[in-house]
């Protein structure tokens, strides 16, 4: 067993080793250019290309001529939401989203919010989900988009895309989904999801860095973006720029994997995160979990350890390599923004722990991770004076705490 | 983030652990920070009445690595140091021994406010000690 044990999955994944071998002569022996049309270097490039656009479409149910390639998914999603408000300014000037998407959707939105775009921020339940209907009552006759992510990537709640889906095309209004965490985990059907744009990267998928792509809807109806990126009308002049055909034609290969093993590597992969959250929750008092209970990602477990601080506690089990929702590692020295959306006091926001699992991750890892976690927080409770005085019966929400 | 040594050396061997009674007279509690902030120290200091020398320290912190390491060195440096010493220590003392980047100094300051507070719980019970015995001896 190798140490730091690797659970960290919703922030990358390696690249799976069959995938790396599919990429590799790109590098070096078919290294043409995808727009090369007069010569077999850029030729045997290009159908390469075209392989791993259909590999793509077929991951998330679509046509493989409506798949453009970014540089990953926050390209995608500034495309996405840039690209719509510019083409549909006539149309309106009104976008939905949720206050607990990636900050590739958040920041982009506060943009266009500077630009002068009306940017309504959904409510989300305890769990961190959109309702349909919240959806429906924000759609005025001004709303030219609606972008929900697919997945929470913090704390795996799975929203309702079918019927967010339905609402907008009852509505006539655009659909983007950020599906980065949702797509290789859960099935995903841009037909029945009834999505418009969606979002995804290689990295996530055992896929390489650097690579990701755009799903544009070209019939029922027609979507259209307005490019960002200017010079050569790559892509069906939605994204120029000579094409990254080694990455392409790794998250081809990625999606293709992901596609064909979602069967058989996820249930695998839940039982695990299953067995990890019984194990911890067996053993300690007072752990909470963030997120859905049961509408979430396979392979994600967020926890609060009340009384005991994120970053002491990824600081006391360094043999595992997780994130944490507090304060003291994010570089702002807030709390996460997600877990306040949903309700998660500051105290226990401090307090909680995500743990992402993934292809590689074995039984005896997950036993391991449960140890040092277990053995950590009692330790680090052994020395918090919060949980000396809760269990004294003294309530922490009474004390006339001196905060700075 | 990088920890320096010395903080992953407090961190994993903290020194002084635990609570005095914090009802005795010679004892003074200070408990700073806040749930919300992340962070919380409770340090107590047991002082000798007639020395005036801490004869005793002890800690508990919910925070990150760094706040537990500055009330971990905070409770050493205080053992053996007379009260007046024990007020003149200050968090950029703390700083420069844990070698603490900018970012963790809040927990150098919290460690300075917690000695703070628990001499001046304990000179607080102390006057009213004073107080009272003085009440007494013009009764008598």
């Amino acid at each position: 067993m190798k140490l730091p044990i690797y659970l960290d999955y919703h922030s990358t994944t390696p690249v799976d080793p069959e995938v790396f071998k599919t990429m590799a002569p790109y590098f070096t022996e078919v290294f043409g250019n995808a727009a090369s049309r007069n010569h077999e270097y850029g030729w045997t490039a290009e159908a390469a290309v075209e392989h791993a656009r259909l590999q793509v479409a077929q991951l998330i149910g679509a046509t493989d001529k409506e798949i453009i390639f970014t540089s990953g998914a926050t390209e995608s999603n500034n495309l996405a939401l840039l690209g719509v408000a510019e083409m549909y300014a006539e149309k309106g000037n009104h976008i939905i989203t949720s206050p607990i998407e990636h900050k590739a959707i958040l920041d982009t939105c506060a943009h266009l919010e500077r630009k002068g775009y009306e940017i309504t921020y959904l409510e989300v339940d305890q769990y961190g989900m959109v309702s349909p209907e919240s959806v429906r009552d924000a759609i005025t006759d001004k709303t030219i988009l609606v972008s929900i992510m697919m997945a929470n990537n913090e704390i795996g709640t799975i929203n309702p895309m079918a019927e967010i889906g339905k609402v907008c095309k009852e509505k006539g209004v655009l659909f983007h989904t950020d599906a980065v965490q949702g797509v290789g985990k859960i099935e995903v059907d841009v037909q029945k999801m009834g999505i418009d744009l969606l979002s995804l990267t290689a990295h996530k998928i055992y896929g390489p860095k650097g690579v990701g792509a755009l799903y544009v809807r070209r019939k029922n109806p027609r979507v259209r973006v307005s490019a960002m990126v200017h010079g050569g009308g790559h892509e069906r002049g939605m994204r120029s720029g000579t094409l990254n055909v080694p990455g392409i034609v790794g998250l081809g290969k990625a999606a293709e994997m992901a596609r064909k093993n979602l069967n058989t590597d996820i249930p695998r992969i839940k039982a695990l995160r299953d067995r990890l959250w019984d194990g911890i929750r067996s053993q300690l008092d007072e752990v909470y979990l963030n997120g859905h209970p049961t509408e979430r990602l396979p392979i994600n477990l967020n926890v609060s350890f009340a009384y005991v601080e994120g970053e002491s506690l990824m600081m006391g089990m360094k043999e595992l390599a997780v994130s944490s929702g507090s304060a003291c590692t994010s570089a702002s020295l807030e709390p996460s923004y997600v877990l306040k959306a949903i309700g998660v006091g500051e105290d226990l926001a401090h307090t909680s722990i995500r743990y992402s699992l993934g292809k590689f991750t074995t039984e005896e890892e997950v036993d391991y991770a449960i140890e040092k976690t277990v053995s950590t927080v009692r330790k680090l409770r052994d020395l918090s004076p919060l949980y000396e005085m809760a269990k004294e019966g003294i309530d922490l929400k009474t004390v006339a705490w001196t905060g700075h | 983030m990088a920890y320096t040594k010395k903080v992953i050396e407090h961190f994993e061997n903290p020194k002084n652990i635990g609570s005095l009674d914090k009802n005795s007279l010679n004892v003074g509690t200070g408990l700073v920070g806040a749930p919300e902030c992340g962070d919380v120290m409770k340090l107590q200091v047991e002082i000798d009445e007639t020395t005036h020398i801490i004869k005793d320290a002890k800690f508990k912190t919910f925070g990150c690595g760094s706040a537990i390491a500055s009330s971990s060195l905070a409770t050493e440096w205080l053992k053996g140091k007379t009260i007046d010493q024990a007020m003149a220590i200050r968090n950029t003392d703390i700083v420069e021994e844990l070698s603490l980047p900018p970012i963790k100094i809040h927990c150098s300051v919290l460690a300075e406010d917690a000695i703070k507070a628990a001499i001046g719980d304990y000179l607080k019970k102390n006057e009213a000690k004073k107080a009272g015995t003085e009440a007494v001896a013009v009764k008598a």
